[in-house]
């Protein structure tokens, strides 16, 4: 039987006021703060009633691990500690998740990596683990600067993937994204991505809800499946796992389970337009020239639109919130009537792109780029040439850095 | 000129303060009721090596984030930014606007014949402040020399007033700030020079305000104006 009893309206340890979530983010007053991308995630953390975070410092994403270790030591969190390797903190996070606790984590680039064998175990165990992944690049040689690659191997693991434009995009989707990930008929951990560096460490204005009120805490009995009780987990699972048969029947329990994981990112669709309000946004949608971009990408495309606007040309521009799951009819409808469709992307295989040309009608619209990548900066000018180049226009030469 | 963008590039070495310098800029512009953005830019942190930020001010919001490629105002912080080309290009000068400024901490002269009439056909006029020699007289320490490139580059262009640069130091160094483990350690180094915080922001706001004189006597002599609007106007 579901629980009937409510903490809206009680208060924690800290004196915050358990809210209504749709009424804190979207009926109460709001305060434009100047902050760091990185201030932000921990302005976010102190209203979201967060049992567990688990910290490993990485580049960009070390300041908000220290930040949040500041939110420890003030009492907005049950519990925070250090994890030995990015691989052991995820693996400390599911078992906090197994346990029933409400758990948060930050990552970027190497570190991505090197935990990923856990992001699948995630999301088969239905564990709704919130992790923050300020994107840097991945390959050697070393890069600490923002390059989205590592968003390419999370698409298929069975998370959430949602990508932030901007710091006010993380402080209200890190709030909301608890409210879709524990959804019971959804209940899978979010990758909620930014461009590090971009987002984490520019300051930019911020409006923030009151500090009195925070999300009701998580209550693991909403899970669709049995929390565990770690210290006397279940024998049969430990004993007897499905991974020591070879036979029909464990092949059918695990396809049929990946289905249901797959079903759940589905079933989240219908939250994640809620909350988000749709899981893209559009401007001037009936332009002849679109740019559909997620991330930073947004921002720089957002600024190309401003300096074509002064050239005469017209064009739109869709922006991705969601990745998993994937805005297919949405997009399809907004550049219905596009006869240019350009992807501008920080990583060097436009993943974004092939996603978007795999969804469309008469995909050879479709420019892929431009592309920058390795911790490039994507100067809103070189969107403006290429977009020129395409049409056909006289483009000026750019003699930025490099040239 | 009147602009609806100031873009500004503050190149520096590791532990001089550059990123500091352009969030104080960003945080005084937003006091100001502009729209103003802040970000840095560096590889591995470590002392002396190539860092940069950048602090862009308008009159509309701004979306532009990341390195600052095509600048209005360049700020050298150090001078192995051009002797030793510790800048992440070169000429350190790269990609700067027609009609731009660049703001250097030296007494000496550091550019050759080129980069004077490569600047000079671009119009782009350079201003020398001793930097590191005003904040070692003014607040006692060259752990101030950021200070006096805050105040250059507001004397000159006026994007910030100096009421707002005194919010916006008081609002930094005011409280507890942890950003990381490097610059809590930096914030602390700082405040052991000064024996009391009011100290600290006394002495760092009169180096600021010194800057500021000689930049915009250096500005009104010259003949320089180059501005960002006001939002107020714009809307």
């Amino acid at each position: 039987m579901a629980e009937t009893k409510s903490h809206i309206g009680t208060q924690n340890k800290k004196g915050q006021t358990y809210t209504d979530p749709w009424k804190m983010m979207n009926e109460a007053p709001r305060k434009p703060s100047f902050y760091t991308g990185s201030e932000v995630i921990k302005e976010a953390i102190r209203r979201a009633s967060c049992d567990v975070m688990i910290a490993y410092p990485i580049t960009p994403q070390s300041e908000a691990a220290a930040l949040i270790g500041e939110l420890f030591a003030e009492g907005y969190i049950g519990d925070y500690f250090r994890g030995e390797s990015e691989f052991a903190v995820m693996s400390q996070c599911a078992g906090a998740a197994f346990g029933g606790a409400r758990v948060f984590t930050t990552t970027a680039g190497p570190g991505t990596m090197r935990a990923m064998e856990n992001f699948p175990m995630w999301a088969g165990a239905r564990l709704p683990i919130q992790m923050i992944v300020t994107c840097r690049g991945i390959n050697s040689p070393l890069s600490i600067q923002p390059d989205t690659l590592e968003i390419a191997y999370l698409l298929n693991t069975g998370m959430l993937v949602w990508h932030a434009e901007t710091a006010q995009d993380f402080f209200d989707w890190i709030l909301k994204g608890y409210m879709v990930s524990e959804e019971p008929d959804v209940h899978l951990p979010l990758a909620l991505c930014c461009d590090g560096f971009f987002v984490t460490h520019t300051k930019d204005v911020v409006n923030l809800t009151p500090t009195e009120m925070c999300l009701p805490p998580y209550d693991p009995y909403r899970s669709p499946v049995p929390c565990m009780d770690m210290e006397c987990p279940p024998v049969r699972m430990m004993r007897d796992p499905f991974v020591m048969k070879s036979n029909y029947i464990s092949y059918a329990t695990h396809a049929s389970w990946q289905q249901e994981v797959w079903a759940a990112v589905e079933r989240s669709r219908k939250h994640t337009i809620h909350w988000l309000d749709g899981l893209i946004d559009t401007e001037n949608a009936d332009a002849e020239v679109m740019i559909v971009a997620s991330g930073t990408a947004v921002s720089q495309g957002r600024e190309a639109i401003r300096l074509l606007e002064d050239e005469g040309v017209r064009c739109g521009l869709v922006k991705v919130k969601s990745l998993r799951p994937w805005p297919g009819e949405e997009i399809r409808e907004a550049t219905k009537n596009a006869k240019h469709i350009f992807v501008p992307e920080f990583n060097v295989t436009g993943w974004l792109a092939k996603e978007i040309k795999a969804t469309i009608p008469n995909s050879e619209r479709v420019h892929a780029g431009p592309h920058v990548c390795g911790g490039m900066t994507m100067p809103p000018e070189i969107i403006v040439s290429e977009i020129k180049t395409a049409l056909g226009l006289r483009s000026e030469s750019l003699a930025g850095r490099g040239s | 000129m009147i602009k609806k963008r100031l873009n500004i590039r503050m190149s520096g070495l590791g532990g001089q303060g550059a990123v500091t310098a352009a969030h104080v800029m960003a945080m005084a512009a937003n006091r100001d009721g502009k729209f103003s953005i802040s970000n840095p830019f560096f590889g591995a942190e470590k002392r002396m090596a190539p860092a940069e930020s950048y602090c862009r001010i308008g009159i509309e919001r701004i979306y532009d984030r990341g390195e600052l490629v095509f600048p209005d105002v360049i700020e050298v912080f150090h001078p192995q930014v051009i002797t030793m080309g510790k800048s992440y290009t070169m000429p350190f000068y790269s990609g700067i606007k027609e009609g731009g400024i660049v703001i250097i901490n030296s007494a000496q002269n550091l550019l050759s014949e080129e980069d004077v009439q490569r600047l000079k056909d671009l119009n782009v006029a350079v201003f020398y402040i001793a930097g590191t020699e005003l904040a070692i007289e003014v607040a006692g320490t060259e752990l101030s020399t950021n200070m006096t490139m805050i105040g250059s580059v507001a004397g000159i262009t006026k994007c910030v007033s100096m009421e707002a640069l005194d919010g916006a130091l008081q609002e930094r160094f005011g409280k507890k700030f942890v950003a990381s483990g490097g610059t809590a350690s930096l914030d602390e180094a700082i405040k052991k020079k000064f024996a009391k915080k009011e100290m600290l922001l006394q002495k760092n706001l009169a180096t600021v305000k010194r800057a500021y004189e000689i930049a915009s006597e250096w500005a009104e002599k010259n003949k320089i104006e180059l501005k960002v609007g006001n939002p107020a106007v714009a809307a």
